[in-house]
């Protein structure tokens, strides 16, 4: 049983009514993203189901996922933040701002926080180049930007995410506090 | 302030709210096109204005419209919202702030080419502009602006959204429409040209957002009102992105024409501590490093007083480099961008920019002789003209400026 189908059968039918009859394969990207929207990456289950309802090989399917950066075949954590340290945003301080941050969650870029909260990925230009350092964050079906920022800011951002994410816990051995200070 | 038209929301507060748009005669102009225009008048019109396409080529927009065969048919048209060029981030305000007259714009593209159905490819990090543009797709719906038998006319329309997924190589056209298509973005082989074999094979237009932002303004007040504003060869306004070391940046409306001194001193400011100013790109990250003298401050900002400075105007994504940025440095960063983005089809560009990517590492690593700044340039130079799409001549082209105009800055970094 097609478990994508039968999830989101009323999605699935937009997408498809959006191309023609005989280029179903069209559909293979809306329905990545729609199936990434469930579990923050795309199993090996989903391109098969993908596969069957666009028409195509899960061959097709998984080289698509392959090349779009956006597409993650693996598990990151609940929250993805990318921040673009490309040339506009470099010349604002943004892989200053990186490093920062990736100091403060004691990860590195591409790596996932112990309790599989947090990602950092650095990614290319996301036009926002006025308002960097940046980053843009990924919460299931959600994506946010976030301008303007320094690491305090984005701790803050990110504790009160986290807050708002798990039952309070006295001691937060992930989430080192930031003491005070300017860490821009 | 000087009237602006394509960012008319800063203006008009609430802009992106339908019943705002309707009021500031939103959807008059695709009302009478539908009701008492030719498809051919639109054309005509937009020839007449000498609207050129905004997205980076320049190309006149009526001419490429032109080029769509009467003898094959659907037709397409596909609004290009890809906007990634490092350096660009104008196509995002309109489709945040001044959606409808984006949408209006492409209506107006759809009639011209008589195409009844058009999508809008936006990258996948748009993907909550893209929501929004469904709920507003879905109002103009419900309000008679789109669907079928338009105003009682035989004409119908309408418009899908479709996401990209993080590939800069997608806003090349023929890459954008494999992409549409569901396979890897890659670029097309040409002949054939989009507009005879396009998205499904088909005859196929493909428009940048800020294109097609301008033709309510074209159709609706007429070619000659258009073109009072700008030069004889570039006419209208554009938007500059301008960001790097400037003290104000941000996206700035003005006349083509305009000089980069008035868009950096003037609207930005200035340059970060008022340091010295030292290169400006133009284009983005595909663009030229073009030392920042007084003649290159002083020359017009059209498609083509910029070519004579040595590097394409492209989507006007104006990044200002001051003395505190190293240009080995700054190359290092393009040329990495660029190895990223390789889409790997063609060979001068996947194995190009990967080995720029590793001589450029060794000097900015200090582990570099004189002969790697040469060898560096040699790479680039093999590349020119073998590439199969822009991209791949793109990615060369700071390279070859940087060496030229600041070989100091390289050799600074060298072994010692």
């Amino acid at each position: 049983m097609n478990q994508l189908l039968k999830k989101h059968p009323q999605e699935i039918e937009t997408i498809l009514a959006k191309y023609p009859p005989d280029q179903k394969r069209a559909s293979v990207m809306p329905l990545l993203h729609l199936a990434q929207q469930d579990n923050g990456f795309i199993s090996h289950e989903s391109m098969a189901e993908i596969a069957e309802i666009a028409g195509v090989e899960i061959t097709e399917v998984a080289s698509v996922v392959g090349f779009y950066t956006l597409f993650h075949a693996e598990p990151g954590g609940k929250i993805r933040i990318q921040v673009c340290t490309d040339i506009a945003c470099a010349l604002r301080g943004s892989r200053e701002y990186l490093e920062g941050l990736c100091t403060e969650l004691d990860i590195k870029p591409g790596g996932t926080t112990s309790d599989g909260l947090v990602t950092i990925e650095e990614v290319k230009c996301l036009a926002a180049c006025d308002r960097a350092p940046m980053f843009q964050s990924q919460m299931g079906d959600e994506i946010e930007y976030h301008e303007n920022q320094t690491v305090a800011r984005t701790m803050d951002w990110l504790r009160s995410m986290m807050a708002s994410m798990k039952p309070p816990v006295s001691d937060d051995p992930v989430m080192p506090r930031v003491e005070g200070g300017d860490h821009e | 302030m000087s009237e602006l038209f394509l960012l008319r929301h800063r203006q008009i507060p609430g802009l992106n709210q339908l019943s705002t748009y309707l009021e500031s005669g939103g959807f008059e102009t695709w009302k009478k096109a539908v009701t008492s225009l030719a498809p051919e008048d639109l054309v005509n019109e937009v020839k007449a204005s000498g609207l050129r396409g905004r997205g980076g080529a320049g190309f006149p927009t009526g001419t490429k419209w032109s080029f769509l065969p009467n003898t094959i048919w659907p037709h397409y048209v596909v609004a290009n919202a890809d906007e990634s060029e490092p350096g660009t981030f104008k196509d995002r305000e309109i489709l945040e702030f001044n959606p409808f007259q984006f949408l209006e714009g492409l209506m107006l593209a759809s009639y011209a080419v008589r195409a009844h159905i058009a999508y809008v490819y936006l990258r996948g990090e748009f993907w909550q502009i893209a929501r929004k543009l469904d709920e507003r797709i879905a109002e103009l719906t419900s309000n008679g602006y789109l669907g079928e038998n338009l105003f009682g006319r035989d004409y119908s329309l309408r418009i899908y959204t479709h996401l990209g997924a993080g590939a800069y190589i997608c806003g090349e056209e023929t890459a954008l429409l494999e992409s549409l298509e569901g396979r890897l973005g890659q670029p097309r082989l040409r002949p054939p040209f989009p507009a005879v074999a396009g998205l499904f094979g088909l005859p196929t237009v493909i428009n940048n957002v800020e294109t097609l932002a301008n033709l309510p303004i074209i159709i609706g007040k007429g070619a000659a009102h258009f073109r009072t504003q700008g030069t004889e060869k570039s006419p209208g306004t554009k938007i500059f992105s301008l960001s790097g070391r400037v003290k104000k940046p941000g996206n700035y409306e003005l006349p083509l024409g305009t000089t980069f001194r008035e868009l950096i001193y003037k609207h930005g400011e200035g340059i970060i501590n008022d340091a010295r100013i030292k290169a400006i790109m133009p284009a983005g990250a595909s663009s030229a490093l073009i030392p920042a003298t007084e003649a290159a401050l002083d020359t017009p900002m059209d498609y083509e007083s910029v070519v004579e400075l040595g590097c394409a105007l492209g989507s006007a994504s104006v990044i200002i480099l001051d003395e505190t940025v190293s240009a080995s440095a700054l190359v290092s960063d393009t040329i990495h961008f660029f190895k990223h983005e390789s889409c790997g089809k063609c060979t001068p560009c996947r194995e190009g920019t990967f080995w720029m990517a590793r001589v450029i590492d060794r000097i900015e690593t200090g582990k570099a002789r004189e002969a790697d700044i040469d060898l560096l340039a040699g790479i680039a130079r093999q590349m020119q003209n073998k590439c199969l799409c822009a991209l791949g001549e793109f990615s060369t082209v700071s390279v070859l400026s940087a060496i030229e105009n600041y070989r100091a800055d390289f050799e600074a970094r060298l072994e010692k």
